[in-house]
């Protein structure tokens, strides 16, 4: 790993999510590094959905600060930081035209010319295996093709950070080895940071190097994924693993 | 005669009346056209924006002013033409304008009925659209007017169901447009209030010629729309 994995990129300091009385991060620090490619962890309700969405901005912290390089949130627009970042939701939601338009559309609005357009659909078309599916209606595609043309739109403007939520939850594994595969190469050949919330610790293993374990919104352990599976430091951590804690 | 004999001949003549091109019932004809699709265009410019804003932002009294809109859809025409006579009257507060009797003050009449209806079906159009779509439109950073077109897209088919209902009220009313254009032969004479004038003259063939041409015209416009609605099915949203 390079000296640069080494830089933070995302930081959260103390931060705490309160919906009503129900509190779904408390007083959580992680640091994101640049390059990393982070699997949050946990059981259903831990939290892990409202870390991504925070980062994202689609949820605003009730306390505590966030950094993006090294600078508060408050003090960035909103627009600067999601031009950053690109998030895929665990149900894919694609819009009622074709696969490639689908794709373009984030390009169409940040005014990339035409020729580029065409070259990097093209590529994503290849690196998701949708060049046969490129004309259909998004709206008529299985939910793991769907899923595919959700991650492309978001590879396409090369996001530094790619947020992603159960993206292979219920998918088969065909679909989902396509967009580990895409993944693992936007990682590694690109230098995209990337978190992943999963429930599947058998993918945790195999794309992250970094993992984090959230219980009841916060994160009990957190560090090198390979340490993280082998000699997991909390008791409660090795209870997930040994699939003690039900999900 | 008997009532049947009056309907078949005056459906007799309704045709010889059509077919000949008579140019006061051409004049009615094109009056109700421009007035009616004036208002709908003119409620759409105004209902589609206003209603894709009440629909996607947060605002106190939303639901109030959602019920408002909705309640304004099944305004009674006799009451819109009562208010927008006492506004356009020598001795309202728009009486400067000398509108009252001519065909704008016909317009605004349809389009006060035309709007409500656009506008509260577009918002229950794009509220029903699946809330992640906005969702997923605001974490790729689509700027708010991208934003718009892709959610007024994926809300076609509701929108062009309001053009259809927003037009329908327009040209088959009949209340308003008497109050307020005062079926003025060769001015403001419409469709329908000629058919009231013909009916009480006892002159049932030209009622009936008219009558004909209003449902024609009502099922020329629903059709186009409807093919405008089909076709959009399959069309491209970006």
């Amino acid at each position: 790993m390079s000296g640069e994995a080494a830089v933070v990129f995302i930081e959260l300091r103390n931060v705490t999510k309160k919906f009503g009385a129900i509190k779904a991060v408390e007083n959580l620090d992680l640091a994101i590094h640049y390059k990393d490619f982070l699997a949050v962890v946990g059981p259903s309700g831990a939290g892990k959905s409202t870390l991504l969405r925070i980062i994202d901005c689609l949820e605003s912290p009730t306390s505590g600060d966030l950094l993006m390089d090294g600078v508060n949130y408050e003090k960035i627009d909103k627009l600067s930081i999601r031009q950053r970042i690109g998030m895929v939701f665990q149900n894919p939601v694609v819009f009622n035209t074709s696969v490639y338009n689908n794709i373009a559309y984030s390009l169409r609005f940040r005014k990339v010319p035409d020729h580029v357009e065409r070259k990097k659909v093209g590529d994503l078309l290849k690196r998701l295996q949708l060049i046969n599916l490129q004309n259909r209606k998004a709206i008529t595609l299985s939910g793991g093709e769907a899923q595919r043309v959700t991650l492309a739109r978001v590879l396409v403007y090369d996001p530094q950070l790619l947020l992603l939520d159960e993206p292979t939850a219920n998918l088969d594994p065909y679909n989902a080895s396509i967009i580990e595969e895409a993944l693992i190469e936007a990682n590694r050949e690109y230098g995209t940071t990337i978190v992943i919330v999963t429930h599947d610790i058998f993918q945790a293993k195999r794309l992250a190097n970094k993992v984090a374990f959230m219980l009841d919104g916060k994160v009990v352990e957190y560090g090198d994924a390979r340490s993280f599976f082998e000699k997991p430091s909390n008791p409660k951590t090795k209870a997930f693993i040994d699939g003690e804690i039900v999900y | 005669m008997s009532s049947f004999e009056i309907i078949v001949d005056g459906l007799w003549r309704a045709f010889e009346i059509i077919l000949s091109g008579d140019p006061e019932i051409m004049g009615i004809t094109m009056l109700s056209l421009r007035v009616s699709i004036t208002a709908t265009l003119l409620g759409a410019i105004a209902g589609i924006p206003l209603g894709y804003i009440i629909a996607t932002k947060e605002f106190i009294g939303k639901s109030f002013v959602t019920a408002i809109i909705n309640t304004f859809m099944g305004l009674p025409p006799v009451a819109v033409g009562l208010f927008v006579y006492l506004m356009l009257s020598s001795f309202g507060p728009l009486g400067f304008l000398r509108l009252l009797y001519t065909p704008e003050a016909m317009i605004i009449a349809q389009l006060i009925l035309a709007f409500p209806i656009v506008c509260g079906i577009t918002i229950s159009s794009v509220m029903g659209l699946n809330p992640k779509l906005k969702e997923t439109l605001t974490s790729l950073n689509a700027p708010t007017l991208w934003q718009a077109r892709v959610l007024l897209n994926e809300s076609r088919l509701g929108i062009l169901t309001a053009l259809i209902a927003a037009f329908g009220a327009a040209i088959s009313e009949v209340g308003a447009i008497m109050m307020v254009g005062g079926n003025l032969l060769g001015y403001t004479r419409a469709l329908t209030t000629a058919i009231m004038l013909y009916t009480s003259m006892g002159d049932f063939a030209i009622a009936i010629a008219l009558g004909i041409i209003l449902l024609l015209i009502a099922f020329a416009i629903n059709i186009f729309l409807t093919v405008l609605q089909t076709k959009s099915r399959t069309k491209s949203s970006i």
